[in-house]
């Protein structure tokens, strides 16, 4: 059974349908990627899928449970941990406290281990843990970030284009990270920018073109797809496809 | 003289500051002005009449009548801003609907106690109210330092409750990003609910405390004190707790002083003034709304 299964799914903003029936799965202890240019639906759907927005048609089911009229925070009690575009990080509060406002979840779980375990994994918060997350740079808001989202330990870890911004060397220890936390079991949900290196770590991969999937097949398929190389592939170049 | 009357303006301060407090809270938390919190101090000083009158002790009276208040706080809420909030109606037409809820908790206190000025059962205050207390040159009545230690002690629990607590916390993060708050599974319905408890708890004990100060309760104390909590907060800088009281301890300081030195009649006309020429030289307050945020 899929640990995320999206059927038909519609929403939008006002007036616009923006997602126009969308239908994808994410395995369990798979890493899906969901590549598409600029104003494809991307983050609709990701958000649509949060319950940040309404869906106007179609189901979405996960971990087994109907989750399409879910609150947000059932969703992420249930085990989707969302790092949104644009990483949202709380700037006022200190880094330690971004952290335990997330883990303030897991009542089950001790806070103190959890953070301590995660400053072990991103030893640059473990030092600017009292600093304001404000004062933090693009890299160190990034990692925490997705700190923050593991710190409930997921089922499935949604990221929002995380390489967004960066410098290729704090790009690099991104994807070090999504992969190692991969190897770790977690399912991801990958939308990315970065086609290349998105296709080559999914095992399975979207592809978003106006509020449609356009393709899907593995990873290694679609990156050899010659209209996959012209549309994605180029350097930096993300026009539409075909 | 100027030591006792600072020591006079400590105690008015301390309740404006927990009156003014209600109203950026809730400010912090949803950008919108709460025009019932008034309302709910006055009716919270009716309940704890009420409960004094039907025989309980006062402190008792008084605890139960701030969890009213609380919870007042929360059918508010609902009522007025829980509606709109879900059709992101903006930040207008809420003002609008406190006022109707003002205007029925108004309306349901005259049925109940009708006009004119309502007093605590003679006796209530018990030795509190006999006698008082010298410090150096400077005198008290029992019943302002019992004002002053539970103004200041409720100050104290919100400012560790907003620090050092996951509620405090919650709150914090919703007041800066309501869509990140909610994606790090914050239930936010629930902790705007727990804001209004508090805001409104709060507001109803600075209404019990002027009540039991002045020896007065009746319909119009919540407008009296109405257009002072929202100058402190404006002052202090919408949203800012520590902005508020220090807006507040101002505001009784400079009313006590005017009263002392240049003539009551004048009181208002000079803190209102005083807070003015604050505010000229400090548009957006003494502090913002990021200390609601860093608390
Ligand atoms: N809040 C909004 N209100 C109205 N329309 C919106 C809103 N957010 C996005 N849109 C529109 O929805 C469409 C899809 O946008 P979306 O942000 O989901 O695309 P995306 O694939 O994530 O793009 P990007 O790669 O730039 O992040 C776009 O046409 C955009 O203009
Ligand atoms: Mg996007």
């Amino acid at each position: 059974m899929s640990l995320l299964e999206i059927t038909d799914l519609r929403a939008g903003y006002g007036r616009i349908e923006v997602l126009h029936g969308i239908t994808l799965r994410v395995e369990p202890h798979a890493l899906c990627a969901i590549v598409g240019a600029n104003g494809a639906g991307k983050t609709t759907l990701l958000l649509a899928i949060s319950r940040l927005l309404d869906a106007r048609a179609g189901t979405i089911r996960f971990d087994g449970r109907d989750v399409t009229r879910a609150p947000s925070h059932a969703i992420v009690r249930a085990g989707l941990s969302h790092v949104p575009e644009g990483r949202r990080i709380l700037p006022a509060m200190s880094v330690e406290e971004n952290l335990l406002v997330a883990a303030a979840l897991r009542k089950d779980l001790d806070a103190r281990t959890e953070i301590t375990a995660l400053y072990d994994r991103f030893p640059i918060l473990d030092t600017r843990r009292r600093l304001a997350a404000g004062s933090l740079s693009g890299g160190e808001q990034q990692m925490l970030a997705i700190a923050r989202a593991l710190v409930v330990r997921p089922k499935l870890l949604v990221l929002d284009e995380p390489s967004m911004g960066l410098a290729p060397k704090l790009v690099a220890q991104i994807f070090d990270i999504v992969a190692s936390e991969r190897a770790r079991g977690t399912s991801i949900l990958l939308v990315e920018q970065n086609a290349r290196k998105a296709l080559a770590l999914a095992d399975y991969a979207y592809v978003m073109e106006r509020g449609t999937i356009a393709l899907e097949g593995t990873g290694a398929d679609l990156a050899g797809r010659p209209e996959i190389a012209a549309a994605y592939l180029g350097d930096g170049d993300r026009s539409r496809l075909g | 003289m100027l030591a006792q009357q600072l020591a006079n303006g400590l105690f008015l301060g301390a309740v404006y500051a927990l009156f003014a407090i209600g109203y950026t809270l809730v400010f912090g938390v949803l950008d919108i002005l709460n025009l019932a919190h008034a309302a709910i101090f006055m009716a919270t000083a009716f309940a704890a009449i009420a409960l004094v009158g039907a025989g309980l002790p006062l402190a008792l009276a008084i605890a139960i009548a701030v969890v009213f208040a609380g919870l007042l706080g929360i059918a508010l809420d609902r009522v007025a801003f829980a509606p709109l909030r879900a059709r992101n109606a903006g930040t207008l037409v809420p003002l609008i609907s406190s006022i109707g809820v003002a205007i029925a908790i108004g309306g349901v206190a005259r049925g109940l106690f009708g006009p004119g000025e309502h007093r605590f059962p003679s006796g209530t205050l018990g030795p509190l109210g006999e006698g008082r207390i010298h410090l150096g040159a400077l005198a008290f009545s029992g019943l302002d330092i019992v004002i002053l230690g539970v103004a200041l002690a409720l100050m104290g629990t919100l400012a560790y409750v907003m620090r050092a607590t996951s509620l405090g916390r919650a709150i914090r993060a919703v007041a800066e990003d309501r869509v990140a708050a909610a994606l790090l599974g914050l239930d936010l319905e629930r902790t705007i609910a727990l804001t209004f408890f508090i805001a409104s708890a709060l507001g109803g004990a600075a209404g019990i405390l002027i009540g039991l100060q002045y020896d007065s309760v009746s319909l119009e104390m919540g407008s009296r004190i109405e257009l002072k909590g929202l100058a402190i907060v404006i002052l202090g800088g919408m949203g800012s707790i520590t902005g508020a009281v220090i807006g507040a301890f101002i505001l009784g300081a400079v009313e006590v002083l005017s009263v002392a030195y240049i003539t009551s009649s004048y009181r208002d006309a000079v803190a209102f003034g005083v807070m003015f020429a604050i505010l000229v030289l400090r548009p957006s307050g003494l502090l913002g709304k990021r200390a609601l945020r860093t608390a």
